[in-house]
């Protein structure tokens, strides 16, 4: 079949890298990425079902990797060659419509899960990861969409084993289904972010970054940490105006979230620091810059939740330390702990959540895998171009 | 013999008027046969012996006994004196303030009175940076004073230091210093530059609480100050004279002394700036063209530090010491006499040019909001019985308009920008709803306390000065602006002024009937 894949290539990784930084057109176009016809996958054993993509969405986390940003740390953890995509809707051979929980957990390697019930993510020991199956058909990678045996969202169709599999209602459409992955990313970081403000008067929670994951977050917030005043710094107007009708309570310019907090927190402004700020911060933008602000924002013993991936960043943690913040990572979804202390899986809150606020209207474009180059580049200059996400639109290969 | 104020009809042959732009200026043709331009008063002559004059002020004053017969040896003596806000341009050393200060103290040592102390009048200003005070008060008094403590600033935030000396009939609280109260004889040292300063006004706001300011401090009373300018129609005034009753009966003698200044305030080589402009000669107009062409290639903050470096060869035309209300009525008719203008009738449209400084920028950035309270507030209000323009009327400033704000001065302005008029422009509405966490919040209480920052809730107080001008204009027009900012605060904006007599034109017609106020200098238009 035809399908965008990424191989291991040290010098089209390079050449992306360089490019990037002037045109993300470019990157994709003498990158790692190509779209170029494949063996079909073998079947993984069995438990395994064939996805037929209808949308596929373009992540941060793809994107750095198209363009040459991802950290070798994910080295082990991904086979090459692979076919990306993991915020995928597709429908199964018998037309049953499925949202993908990507993460290629215990049960999908065929290994013990952690504990009875458990989510794909869940679990403290990432060893089975790195690793291939049990039966040896699934190579290392930590998703779908980075682990050579599977397939990826960006083809006709994959392979996900059934712990992977959420079935959708007739009435969701694909346009907000697709919509369901980040929004359990930001659901994610929005319950990390809960047990700091749990039992506070006026709880304040800044949101740095009004992307897809940003508002994601947002969205998880208003839903299940309502007692949060939500303060948003958007670089756009276009995310100032999604920020503020998914119920962000205060939504500023990026450059002026700190101002922002402070009026709310009602705290002093020493230098650039905040001397208290919001007790926690979501940072869905991933970069030195933004983790800087994150903790020059949040009160001391606050707690930073690292949304946003960052790949190699330069920081003084001076203040960290002095401020005793705590800096969690919120690299996906599992089973949730909730404010009330029951547990729910958070693709279930997502589906919830994107039927809640009707999802589809993040999503701004969509492209034909033979649009790649400027599906690419519009999912880079997404914010730029007034746009939040953009898919790949597969409906018809089948 | 200086030449009085004038009104010009403008007809074909009127050279274009002068209009300041922040830091630079521009020519405006302005419509002949329905424009005029109201033109101050020449620069009255100042005083010969200024030091002799004060002098015999202390000595022969109005209404009380001679300072030296005030004096003591075991009394407290406090004398205060106007802040930085006074004089715009400062004025070049020695500051009256200082040769004020300077008499009364040689009268207070001969009278053997060692406790003595100086306190800078700023009300909720920012507090003076050491050179201005230096500027102020000359190095002498300053190395005196200062270093043992006995030469400060009002703090209107600090609880232990205010003391209540009574109420009005109308409910207002006089909350003061308590230093200033406790004192035996209180002299304050003034500078007039416009007939809103002043008269009782100097201690009861100078060295009030924000409680005892916000009675009038409000947009209900400055809506209905009518004008600044004139006292007897000023809602404010009134409230402030029935505080400064309250002082007189309850609290410590005050011995007032009060000065006049001319509008002599732009030397060489910017004293074209104050000609008319059909006199203009060669080189003034190749002042003008280099002054112009430079300051078009200079830097904003360049240009900002050319500008406020600027010190005005001002005279002092007279000086008058004694009972608080007695002074301040002689002051003002000297004050009129400078600034004064007969003009008949209003018009449709009122154009004025927004210079680089308000008395709430000294050395500073003239940020959005004090563009609103310099058009609006403080030369829409340069009136007396009813303004230029007509009510529902367009006013037209020019002024760059840049989102620009120090942020040592101006901490709150930034937020208030940014947060209250996101929100609103509505003065009441904004008193209401955003005045209180402004005035409560601690980080600007800190920064006005032990920085150089204007309390918190002055934006508010430089956005209702411009209350009374905002209700009564239908459209205000800022040529020059940036467009957002204009638009954030509640204005049009346009990019030249012929634009913005096409936009005004929605308003006021086709063939509108304009004011130019013309500035520099100074004057009230006496409106019949």
């Amino acid at each position: 079949m035809r399908a965008l894949q990424i191989r291991r290539n040290a010098g089209k990784f390079g050449m992306a890298r360089i490019a990037s930084a002037v045109a993300p057109a470019t990157a994709a176009r003498i990158g790692p990425l190509e779209l170029r016809s494949i063996d079909d996958p073998d079947r993984p054993g069995e438990g395994w079902h064939r996805v037929h993509t209808r949308l596929a969405g373009i992540c941060g986390s793809d994107l750095s990797l198209v363009e040459g940003h991802a950290s070798t740390y994910f080295d082990d953890y991904v086979s090459f060659p692979f076919v990306p995509g993991h915020e995928v809707v597709g429908e199964l051979d018998d037309g049953t419509r499925v949202v993908l929980e990507p993460v290629l957990g215990h049960e999908a390697r065929g290994f013990a899960a952690p504990f009875p019930g458990a989510a794909p993510g869940d679990g403290d020991d990432y060893a089975h990861l790195a690793m291939a199956s049990t039966n040896g058909k699934v190579e290392p990678g930590i998703q779908t969409g980075f682990c050579c045996s599977t397939g990826g969202g960006w083809a006709p169709w994959f392979w996900a084993h059934e712990s992977q599999l959420h079935r959708i209602a007739d009435d969701m459409p694909d346009e907000r289904a697709v919509l369901v992955e980040p929004l359990a990313g930001g659901i994610h970081a929005a319950l990390l972010a809960a047990p700091t403000v749990s039992g506070v008067t006026d709880p304040i929670v800044a949101v740095l970054g009004a992307g897809t994951m940003g508002l994601a977050a947002v969205a998880g917030l208003k839903r299940y940490v309502p007692a949060a005043r939500v303060i948003v710094g958007a670089r756009y107007p276009h995310q100032i105006a999604l920020a503020t009708a998914i119920g962000a309570d205060l939504v500023v310019p990026a450059s002026k979230l700190d101002r922002a907090v402070r009026r709310e927190a009602g705290c002093h402004l020493v230098g650039d620091i905040l001397s208290s700020g919001a007790h926690a911060t979501i940072d869905a933008v991933g970069t030195s810059a933004s983790i800087t602000d994150s903790l020059r924002i949040t009160r001391p013993r606050g707690r930073v939740v690292l949304m946003g991936m960052p790949a190699e960043v330069k920081l003084d943690l001076t203040g960290l330390w002095h401020r005793e913040t705590e800096l969690k990572g919120a690299y996906t979804y599992g089973t949730e702990s909730m404010p009330d202390g029951s547990t729910a899986r958070t693709f279930d809150l997502a589906v919830d959540t994107a039927n809640h606020f009707e999802a589809e209207r993040l999503l701004s474009a969509t492209y034909r895998l033979e649009e790649h180059v400027e599906a690419i580049a519009h999912a880079a200059a997404a914010g730029r171009r007034g746009a939040v996400k953009i898919a790949f639109d597969l409906r018809g290969h089948r | 013999m200086p030449r009085p104020g004038f009104v010009l009809e403008v007809d074909r042959s009127t050279p274009p008027i002068l209009f300041w732009r922040g830091e630079g200026f521009s020519l405006e043709k302005l419509p002949a046969d329905r424009s005029r331009v109201i033109y101050p008063a020449e620069p009255l002559a100042g005083l010969d012996d200024v030091d002799g004059h004060i002098r015999n002020a202390l000595l022969n004053p109005v209404d009380m006994e001679p300072l030296p017969a005030l004096l003591k040896p075991d009394m407290k003596l406090t004398i205060c004196f106007d802040d930085a806000s006074l004089s715009l341009p400062k004025m070049r050393r020695p500051d009256t303030r200082q040769r004020i200060i300077e008499a009364v103290l040689d009268l207070a040592a001969a009278a053997g009175v060692d406790d003595i102390h100086l306190i800078a009048a700023l009300g909720l200003h920012r507090r003076m940076h050491e050179y201005e005070l230096r500027h102020v008060l000359g190095d002498r008094i300053f190395d005196a004073f200062h270093p043992r403590g006995m030469l400060y600033q009002h703090d209107a935030e600090d609880p232990d230091n205010l003391t209540v000396i009574g109420e009005t009939d109308h409910g207002e609280v006089l909350e003061i210093n308590k230093r200033v109260a406790e004192s035996d004889l209180v002299v304050y040292a003034n500078i007039n530059q416009v007939a809103m300063d002043g008269g009782w006004k100097s201690i009861t706001t100078g060295v009030a609480s924000y409680r005892c300011l916000s009675f009038h401090h409000n947009p209900v009373t400055l809506q209905n100050t009518r004008s600044l300018m004139d006292r007897h129609k000023s809602d404010l005034h009134k409230s402030v004279w029935r505080l400064g009753k309250v002082l007189q009966d309850h609290g410590p003698k005050i011995f007032t002394v009060e000065t006049t200044i001319n509008t002599d305030a732009f030397p060489s080589p910017f004293d074209f700036l104050s000609k008319r402009e059909w006199e203009w000669s060669a080189k003034d107009r190749a002042l003008y063209l280099g002054t112009q062409k430079s300051l078009n290639r200079t830097p904003n903050r360049l240009a900002r530090k050319i500008f406020h470096s600027i010190e005005s060869p001002y005279a002092t035309t007279s000086v008058q010491a004694g009972f608080t209300p007695s002074v301040h009525e002689l002051t003002l008719e000297h004050v009129y006499a400078q600034h004064l203008v007969p003009v008949e009738g209003q018009t449709d449209i009122l154009t004025m040019g927004i210079p680089f400084i308000s008395p709430y920028n000294p050395e500073g950035i003239m940020n959005p909001i004090l563009v609103m309270c310099m058009g609006l507030g403080y030369l829409f209000n340069m009136y007396r019985n009813k303004p230029l323009v007509r009510e529902g009327g367009v006013v037209i400033m020019t002024h760059p308009t840049y989102r620009e704000f120090n942020p040592v001065h101006h901490p709150s302005y930034i937020d208030f920008f940014d947060e209250v008029l996101a929100d609103t422009t509505d003065p009441v509405v904004m008193s209401e709803k955003w005045e209180k966490k402004y005035a409560e919040d601690e980080w600007y209480r800190h920064l006005y306390r032990t920085g150089n920052a204007y309390h918190g809730v002055h934006p508010f107080y430089a956005w209702y000065w411009g209350a009374h001008g905002q209700q009564w204009a239908g459209k205000v027009i800022i040529v020059g602006g940036d467009p957002s900012t204009v638009r954030r605060l509640g204005f049009t904006p346009a990019s030249t002024m012929d634009d913005a007599l096409e936009i005004a034109s929605d308003v006021v017609g086709r063939s509108p009937t304009i004011s130019h106020l013309h500035v520099p200098g100074v004057l009230v238009a006496d409106v019949t």
